[in-house]
């Protein structure tokens, strides 16, 4: 009877529904990484090769920093690529994830409307920066969301000696670095954002880059495998060869001439192999 | 005595800690119109659920044919058909709707939609062939729900108040058209009425129900001229109640020979050739034989008392007259009259207080 | 404003031409969303007849329990399927975790309760007669079970239609579970936000188009059918 035509159906659909996950089969890694880091595009760069070398697809799971690492040290994940160095070394610390390696880096940049209204353009202090805009009430949106950026961000607050928490002026946005950048845009605020991120979107937005160049604003990125030792599930071999295949000559090749053709200037500065006194980080 | 079709034996029903029906014994014979009587509540309802496997007894057995009818409640139901107070139809056509009794058990198309269409045929309702069920008349949607039930040939038809939501005219009309249906298809039917009258009309056997309890089952003479106790007697009402043959009719007035004596009855609307002559006890006045006529009542018949039964002021006094006629009178009266089994007495009574009754055809 | 106008007219041509993979994310959308409100019928089907036609102790319960589960705000539902799904978490050997069954999972519960309530209250407003009588007509259970259903179908509908449009609309549960993977688990609602975060509004309005033009279609079918009942 017509039942049975309906339990057939059902039953084709189920089957179905578990093909399709299936089909997630295969050698397959979760790479935890930041938001801003796949906005860049640089991802859907590097990603594809990857998989050619190696034949591991990768499953990336974009959100804050601070998600990203709890993810590590829940040993959800197989790799992680981020830039929060005191964060991750916590981890490395913990023993949670093993086989850190500096990537690449670029830097942050503070950006604001043209007009400037605090008056900041030009200067050479982070802190001198985010001092006078708290001396202005000048508008300033803040990531809020414990990611990288926004650890930053808080260190400077802190060296300048300000906790801009709670004030009129000061509001946190909860959200990724593209969508915090459109809001500062949209209410003529100020921000910080890493330079990637702000060249990848500038043409959509009315915000110019006003500080810039203090070594206090360097974004460094690292890549680094979930210790697969200390998490069942984890995937050692794939987290290794994405490690691997990050700070390898070619891919450090293509990150270096990333955003050239685009943006007339590359994104990141490839790093890998140097010593990370190279870069005159605390 | 052929075996029964359906038989209930021993049978409970419980619902939430109160006894719904208790029936000990119940046969329903093949041929029969059997109905169940009874005033509002008193279970009938649940009976016809119960006869109608659509409900499980919480002790006792159900028979069909003599065999136990566990486990084979669904085949059984598909030889049966019901026919309920509502008539509930889908949302698909009157003729889907009156067949769907058939589609269910399987028939080819064709072959459904030709019975369906000629037991609406029969039931006046051809026309509607292939309207929706929401503009329906309540009379037209009971008919339908008839040609449904009919349609499968049953067994055995259960009807439950089928026309108790309808107004009187289509009541007496549809009761009509049941009542030829019946004779002429002889089908084992079970039908459950609150009111005396269909149950005469229709019934060859009657049971009374009150109270859950199944009070008595006989022949529908029987049961109304000689209830079994004060209960049954008080919701029969009716306590004379006699087969008569008509003989002729002048001026809205009957003429009916019944053993022996001509009666004189009101009528209204054509007559019957064969009917149930009916009289309350308490229009039946009695008389000493050779006393005053004091009452203008054109029926007297002259009889000897059978039966003096005293419940408090009232007397209830059976006269035979070659019929038990039943009447009740006062204790004064029985006192100033000094009657005692073995007098004899005239009966009489108005040609207005006689109700009659059409007879069923087989009797 | 020219932000928005940009944007109309940006979508339209992506729309024309196919780019960021719209129409692989709306089959996806609606495989997904689909399935789950299929399974969520089955369920809806199944408890809510139960509910609808059997006394027994705590069926008030069950009710309320019912409509509590329609009001679950999605976005906590996907966070206890991803605890649950997470390689840390009690499920994680099933490898489920990011992908599209993952997320049928999550809008089957999401969506399960609203089909069911539906049906639940559906059933319940047929008369209690009529099962007897389509008993009594000779039906087995599961023809009684067919035609009941068949004559709640506009009810049915409705809450299938109401099921599919909370399904479709979500995106917290389906991003926490579903990891907006490119090419697997990027459904309509969750690219418009990754979207919009990148700053490309072109695309992002060009995809709340097409979801707002499933969104009206399937209402479109509700009402034609609807209708074409009313008239008979």
């Amino acid at each position: 009877m017509t039942w049975r035509r309906i339990a057939i159906v059902v039953a084709l659909a189920g089957l179905l529904a578990l093909a399709a996950a299936a089909c997630g089969g295969g050698k397959e890694i979760i790479l935890a990484t930041t938001t801003s880091t796949q906005d860049t595009g640089l991802l859907d760069e590097l990603l594809p090769r990857f998989k050619e070398e190696s034949g591991y697809k990768v499953k990336v799971i974009a959100v804050g920093s601070g998600e990203a690492l709890a993810m590590a040290d829940r040993g959800d994940a197989d790799a992680v690529l981020a830039h929060a160095p005191s964060s991750e070394q916590e981890l490395v610390d913990k023993g949670s994830v093993v086989n850190r390696q500096l990537v690449m880096h670029n830097d942050f940049v503070i950006v604001g409307p043209a007009n400037d209204p605090a008056g900041i353009k030009g200067m050479e202090s982070a802190t001198e920066a985010l001092t006078t805009i708290a001396d202005q009430k000048a508008p300033f949106i803040s990531r809020g969301d414990d990611s990288g950026t926004n650890k930053l961000e808080l260190k400077l607050w802190d060296k300048a000696g300000l906790k801009p928490e709670g004030q009129s002026w000061y509001e946190q946005s909860g959200q990724g670095m593209g969508a915090t950048l459109q809001i500062a845009s949209q209410r003529g605020a100020y921000t910080i954002s890493d330079r990637g991120t702000y060249l990848a979107q500038s043409s959509n937005l009315q915000l110019e880059v006003l500080v810039e160049g203090d070594p206090a604003l360097l974004n460094v990125y690292h890549v680094m495998q979930v210790n697969p030792e200390r998490f069942d599930g984890v995937n050692g071999d794939g987290g290794k060869a994405f490690v691997e295949f990050m700070v390898s000559a070619d891919t450090q090749k293509i990150i270096g001439d990333f955003g050239v053709d685009k943006f007339g200037r590359p994104l990141f500065i490839a790093d890998a192999g140097k010593a990370e006194s190279e870069l005159g980080l605390e | 005595m052929s075996q029964a079709k359906l038989s209930l034996h021993d049978v409970w029903l419980r619902r939430r800690g109160s006894d719904i029906l208790q029936v000990p014994h119940l046969d329903v014979f093949p041929g029969e119109v059997l109905a169940v009587i009874g005033p509002n509540g008193a279970g009938k309802t649940t009976l016809l659920m119960v006869l109608a496997l659509l409900e499980r007894p919480s002790e006792g057995e159900v028979l069909f044919e003599g065999e136990s009818v566990r486990g084979r409640e669904l085949s059984l139901r598909r030889r049966m058909a019901v026919v309920f107070q509502e008539a509930l139809l889908l949302r698909r056509s009157v003729l889907e709707n009156v067949a769907m009794g058939l589609e269910l058990r399987g028939v080819p198309r064709r072959q459904r939609r030709e019975r369906a269409l000629r037991w609406m045929e029969r039931f006046g309702i051809a026309h509607l062939a292939r309207r929706g069920p929401r503009n329906l008349s309540g009379g037209e949607a009971q008919r339908a729900s008839l040609a449904r039930a009919f349609a499968l040939e049953p067994e055995v038809l259960l009807l439950d108040e089928p026309f108790g939501g309808l107004d009187q005219p289509t009541r007496e009309a549809l009761l009509e058209e049941l009542a030829g249906v019946l004779a002429e298809t002889g089908v084992t039917t079970v039908f459950v009425t609150h009111d005396r009258d269909e149950a005469a009309r229709l019934g060859h056997r009657v049971a009374v129900l009150l109270g859950g309890r199944l009070r008595q089952v006989g022949p529908v003479a029987d049961v109304f001229a000689a209830p079994v106790n004060e209960e049954v007697a008080a919701f029969v009402g009716v306590e004379t109640m006699v087969p008569a043959r008509a003989v002729g009719d002048a001026g809205g007035l009957a003429r009916l020979e019944v053993a022996g004596h001509i009666i004189e009855a009101v009528v209204r609307g054509p007559l019957a050739s064969d009917v149930l002559v009916c009289l309350r006890p308490e229009d039946v006045v009695l008389a000493p034989p050779d006393g005053v006529m004091t009452s203008s009542a054109r029926n007297r018949l002259a009889g000897v008392v059978t039966r003096i039964v005293q419940a408090g002021a009232q007397a209830r006094v059976t006269v035979d007259c070659g019929f038990p006629l039943v009447a009740v009178i006062t204790r004064q009266s029985l006192e100033e009259l000094g009657l005692d089994v073995g007098d004899r007495v005239v009966a009489s009574f108005k040609a207005s207080a006689v109700h009659l009754i059409p007879r069923p055809a087989g009797g | 404003m020219d932000l928005i106008w940009d944007g109309i007219r940006e979508a339209f041509r992506i729309l024309g031409t196919g780019d960021y993979s719209i129409w692989e994310i709306t089959l996806r959308s609606l495989f997904i969303s689909g399935s789950a409100v299929a399974i969520s019928l089955v369920i809806g089907i199944a408890v809510g007849s139960l509910l609808a036609f059997n006394e027994f102790p705590g069926r008030n319960l069950a009710f309320t329990l019912v409509n509590t589960g329609m009001g679950l705000p999605p976005v906590v539902v996907g966070l206890l399927v991803a605890i649950m799904l997470w390689r840390s978490g009690p499920l994680g050997q099933l490898d489920l975790i990011y992908t599209p069954l993952a997320m049928i999972i999550a809008q089957t519960i999401i969506a399960a309760p609203i089909v069911t309530g539906f049906t639940a209250a559906a059933l319940r407003s047929l008369s209690p007669r009529l099962r007897s009588q389509l008993y009594a007509l000779g039906a087995s259970r599961l023809q009684m079970l067919w035609l009941v259903l068949w004559e709640a179908k506009l009810p049915l509908l409705a809450a299938v239609m109401a099921g599919f449009g909370g399904a479709v609309s979500e995106i917290g549960a389906s991003i926490m579970v579903g990891g907006n993977l490119a090419g697997e688990t990027r459904v309509l609602t969750t690219a418009v936000v990754l979207e919009v975060s990148r700053g490309e509004f072109a695309p992002a309005i060009a995809l709340s188009m097409v979801l707002l033009a499933l969104i009206f279609a399937v209402n479109l079918i509700l009402t034609t059918v609807q209708q074409q009942e009313q008239r008979s």
